[in-house]
């Protein structure tokens, strides 16, 4: 790989011992890729929030060397300096407020909220959240940027035409310290170009009905397919329902970018979005194919009993939060569920000023922030099924926590929590 | 397949090594994309992906033989820490490069191998004996005896 002079520089240590390591990470990581450079970044999300699992296998208990180890890959404790490039804190391991409903002990409370005051201190902003893009993260069509969580970058790749892989915990705390990102893959606009259409002849309005077709295109293109979602008809897609296909689509497969043709960023046209090309694959979704997403995510259910409903993966927008409180209206959470709706931290403070927190807890549910059961793992006491509107969760949280998890509306997910019984309907 | 050497059981194959060394171990075979986040758990490194043909069985100590990385941007952290539990894989043999499964390779630190001139589906099984030399881009099968 090719280093400028500034990036050489920083390999020789000039900018001190983290940097230098931060940059040899970068070349390591590199030169496995094949990039031949590196680009220049100002916007990087990463994931350093730390608590004991993290800083037992450290060998030191210091934020230091839990950065050293986790976020740069590197042999010894370094001394960190403050991040250079723009950084921003993702999705943690803790609620800051509600902590306590998690199980969490004192000691371990206490460790995080830590490791968040050293990544404030580091200029790390703390937004705790799956979806930067809701809460002053916007970038910009053509930015070169370094994120994690694999629901944001497809949306930013493909919403909004900002320009990132799918990075690592390494590689992004790597570019916090030195603005640096391989050049590589979605960086390229050459490797932009749609490879798979999906002809879509089955009405998608819900965002059951995008997540149900996102989870289906990821089981069936390539890990490096950029799908052309073509035949959306009589519905323009909003935030919720994006965040929700593509959360889907990177989860079930390993999809980084997408086209929606007169929707999405780098897509005006159907022919724009394959940039001329014939595709790869045509691949036909139908009333059929819908049918097997909907199996495949409710394939670990079967008791009807719900435990826990969630909603909020990726993290729910103020709306989201606005209808589950406009379904609970006059109804109650039943005694043996719960109901946890999840938000970033930003928003929950919206949230309550609104009154829709209190709305929640009169009824018996709870909004929390800053993370979710998947990534904290956790969930309430004796939690056998879970029922949720989000296929990303239901993908992911049986195979985390061990339980059952149903996969419905949101509608379904609120009637289940009021009455304790999943009766959602397959569509 | 021009490069294809055969003798007797053996078979080496040759490729791009990604990350230093070399390592020998029993082979664990998937032609599908592994998770790494929400997909393997690092104790023991198990695979735990409900639907995933691995689903239960272990990779540390064995070649894994897979064709790369899907999921969660969390790939990478979820092989380190199998590598600081002690249960990463001896090696990594895989098919298809993204950023997940580079960085993955990078951070894991054992020999891993891309870019192979034949088919290692079609040439490894599971259970076979795999030699990963990552410094000369080079890889051995010893198929299993019965």
């Amino acid at each position: 790989m090719r280093l400028a002079d500034d990036e050489q520089a920083m390999l020789d240590g000039e900018q001190g011992e983290a940097v230098a390591a931060a940059m040899d990470l970068l070349v390591r990581y590199g030169e496995v890729l094949g990039a031949e450079r590196l680009v220049d970044t100002d916007n990087v999300c990463g994931a350093n929030l730390f608590g004991s699992r993290h800083s037992l296998v450290c060998g030191s208990p210091t934020p230091d060397a839990a950065f050293s180890e986790h976020s740069l890959d590197a042999p010894t404790v370094l001394t960190i300096p403050p991040v250079k490039a723009q950084s921003y804190q993702l999705i943690g391991p803790m609620d800051t407020k509600n902590w306590q409903v998690q199980g969490l002990p004192q000691a371990e409370h206490d460790e995080i909220m830590a490791s968040e005051q050293y990544n404030a201190e580091h200029g790390i902003h703390l937004l705790t959240t799956c979806t930067p893009y809701q809460v002053g993260n916007v970038p910009l069509k053509g930015e070169h940027c370094a994120w994690m969580e694999s629901s944001a970058v497809v949306y930013v790749n493909s919403v909004l035409g900002a320009r990132t892989n799918v990075e690592g915990r390494e590689s992004t705390g790597a570019a916090m310290l030195t603005g640096k990102i391989p050049y590589w893959g979605l960086h390229l606009e050459e490797n932009r170009r749609g490879s798979h259409l999906i002809e879509v002849s089955t009405p998608v309005t819900s965002n059951r009905d995008w997540g149900l077709l996102g989870y289906w295109i990821g089981e069936q293109v390539p890990e490096e397919a950029i799908p052309v979602v073509d035949g959306i008809t009589g519905t323009t897609p909003d935030l919720v329902r994006l965040k929700h296909f593509g959360a889907a689509a990177a989860s079930s497969g390993g999809v980084e970018m997408y086209h929606v043709p007169g929707i999405t960023a780098e897509a005006r046209t159907r022919d724009e979005a394959l940039a001329g090309r014939t595709p790869v694959e045509t691949l036909g979704y139908g009333p059929a194919q819908r049918r097997e997403a909907y199996e495949h995510l409710n394939a670990t259910a079967s008791d009807t009993s719900v435990d826990l409903v969630m909603i909020g993966c990726p993290h729910a927008t103020l709306g989201q939060i606005r209808d589950v409180v406009r379904l609970l209206e006059g109804r109650r959470v039943h005694p043996d569920s719960e109901l946890w709706v999840f938000t970033p931290r930003a928003l929950r403070h919206v949230a309550e000023q609104n009154g829709y927190a209190k709305a929640l807890e009169d009824a018996g549910a709870l909004l929390m922030s800053d993370t979710c059961p998947a990534i904290g793992q956790f969930l309430p006491k004796g939690t056998r099924v879970i029922a949720t509107d989000s296929a990303k969760q239901v993908h992911y949280l049986p195979a985390i926590m061990n339980v059952q998890g149903w996969f419905g509306t949101l509608a379904e997910c609120v009637d289940a929590a009021v009455t304790g019984t999943w009766r959602g309907e397959q569509p | 397949m021009t490069d294809l050497a055969r003798s007797g059981e053996t078979v080496v194959l040759r490729g791009r090594g990604l990350v230093g060394g070399v390592a020998e171990g029993e082979a664990l075979v998937t032609r599908e994309a592994i998770s790494g986040w929400g997909g393997v758990e690092p104790r023991k490194g198990r695979v735990i992906e409900s639907r995933h043909e691995l689903v239960g069985q272990s990779f540390a100590g064995k070649v894994l033989v897979f064709r790369g990385a899907k999921g969660s941007s969390g790939w990478s952290g979820m092989f380190h820490m199998s590598r600081l539990m002690g249960s990463a894989p001896a090696a990594m043999v895989f098919t298809t490069m993204n950023t997940k499964i580079a960085l993955g390779v990078v951070v894991t630190h054992v020999p891993a191998i891309t870019d192979l001139d034949g088919d290692p589906f079609e040439l490894i099984a599971t259970g076979d004996l795999v030699r990963v030399d990552a410094d000369r881009g080079e890889l051995t099968i010893t198929r299993r005896g019965g």
